[in-house]
């Protein structure tokens, strides 16, 4: 072997063993680099529901009630669901049929919130063409 | 074939091309800049939940595309300057380093700011978010490495060595939004299919293509200068420093 091919194998070697490495280290990380769970995820028993935690779902239709500074909302994976008790103030986003992300933890069947972020999904559109979707949609239904 | 390519690339040969290179790269990017900010800013409509918070994002994304992009060159500049030896590898992969953590910070802090009002937070431990912090870190790293040794040589390998294990957070990088849940929303734009209104995708295409631009032109700008320095010692650049005379 020539020195040059030496150190195009030396280099290829150096890949190889990063991506060991790092494959072996999220392997291992497991659903630790999760930053949320789902509400699925968390009534199968995967989440840590001892301690605080986060669970992430869209705001369920019709379920949000406002009193004082307290919100009652349900969040939803449209196969589980959770109801949700929150003070604070929420983010502008924040709606029905949104999603979200709230950490609290489980007392008694209620999730206690102590933040509640909005999640953006990666659809970008103007409100005019907004509100004829949604106008397909209803007259779908 | 091999002979051609070395002498091709020789710095000299870089620093004579490089200058007649430099306002093919220099003027389209002020020109896309300029279009692209009209677009960005006035012809582009705002977004139907986000407003006018939305076009952060012509900023931002096209920044967070180079932070990715320029990796990638730095590490298979480096790598080809470690195998093959070419010196001209090395100072493009030196004058990556400061111009890609530059555009990493600028999507950071662009993030920050359109997570604050969208969100509700300035950032959060999520894996899109974290692994792009740690691409700084890489850039900082590559950067404090390349300076930590006296001896020039030293320090080209052990800063490339980093830049390439450092190759496996890009893909981490890219797919972290897929991989796992996040904050962080998907892709909009991908090969397959772009979930994005067409003025808005124009604007973020103009903006692309101006920080594209913007690249080439600085490290036409930047190699030139650190060609000079590098080959300080050589006849041809005593000769353009005393004009020719001796």
């Amino acid at each position: 072997m020539t020195k040059r091919q030496n150190r195009m194998v030396l280099v290829g070697l150096l890949i190889a063993g990063a991506i060991l490495a790092v494959t072996l280290l999220l392997q291992a990380l497991g659903s630790n680099t999760n930053y949320f769970y789902s509400p699925t995820e968390v009534a199968e028993g995967k989440a840590p529901t001892g301690k605080s935690f986060r669970l992430g779902g869209l705001v369920a239709n019709g379920s949000v009630k406002r009193k004082d500074m307290t919100v009652n909302f349900d969040v939803t994976d449209n196969k589980n669901k959770f109801s949700i008790e929150y003070t604070g103030i929420l983010p502008d986003l924040f709606r029905e049929g949104q999603g979200i992300i709230t950490t609290g933890s489980l007392v008694n069947g209620t999730f206690i919130a102590t933040e509640v972020l909005a999640k953006h999904d990666e659809n970008y559109m103007p409100p005019e063409v907004a509100d004829a979707l949604e106008k397909t949609k209803q007259s779908k239904q | 074939m091999w002979k051609w390519i070395q002498a091709f690339a020789s710095p000299q040969n870089f620093y004579r091309i490089s200058e007649k290179l430099i306002p093919w790269f220099l003027y389209p990017f002020i020109v896309l800049t300029l279009v692209g900010l009209y677009w960005s800013l006035s012809a582009s409509p705002a977004d139907y939940q986000q407003g006018d918070s939305v076009r952060i994002m012509y900023v931002h994304v096209p920044a967070a595309w180079m932070s990715l992009l320029i990796y990638v060159v730095m590490a298979i500049a480096g790598a080809i300057g470690l195998i093959w030896q070419i010196k001209l590898a090395n100072v493009v992969a030196s004058v990556s380093a400061p111009i890609g953590a530059a555009f990493t910070f600028l999507a950071l802090v662009t993030g920050a700011v359109w997570g604050k009002p969208m969100w509700g937070t300035w950032w959060v431990w999520d894996a899109r978010l974290t692994s792009e912090l740690i691409l700084l870190f890489l850039y900082l790293a590559y950067m404090s490495l390349n300076n930590a040794f006296d001896n020039p040589k030293t320090a080209t390998k052990a800063s490339s060595v980093l830049a390439i294990v450092g190759l496996v957070n890009i893909p981490i990088i890219y797919y972290s939004v897929e991989w796992w849940n996040s904050l962080h929303q998907g892709s909009s734009v991908s090969v397959t299919k772009v979930s994005m209104q067409i003025d808005m995708f124009i604007a973020l295409m103009l903006m692309s293509f101006a920080f594209k631009f913007l690249y080439g032109a600085l490290v036409l700008m930047r190699g030139r200068d650190e060609v000079l320095v590098r080959e300080q010692n050589s006849r041809w650049v005593k000769e353009i420093i005393t004009g020719g005379q001796r």
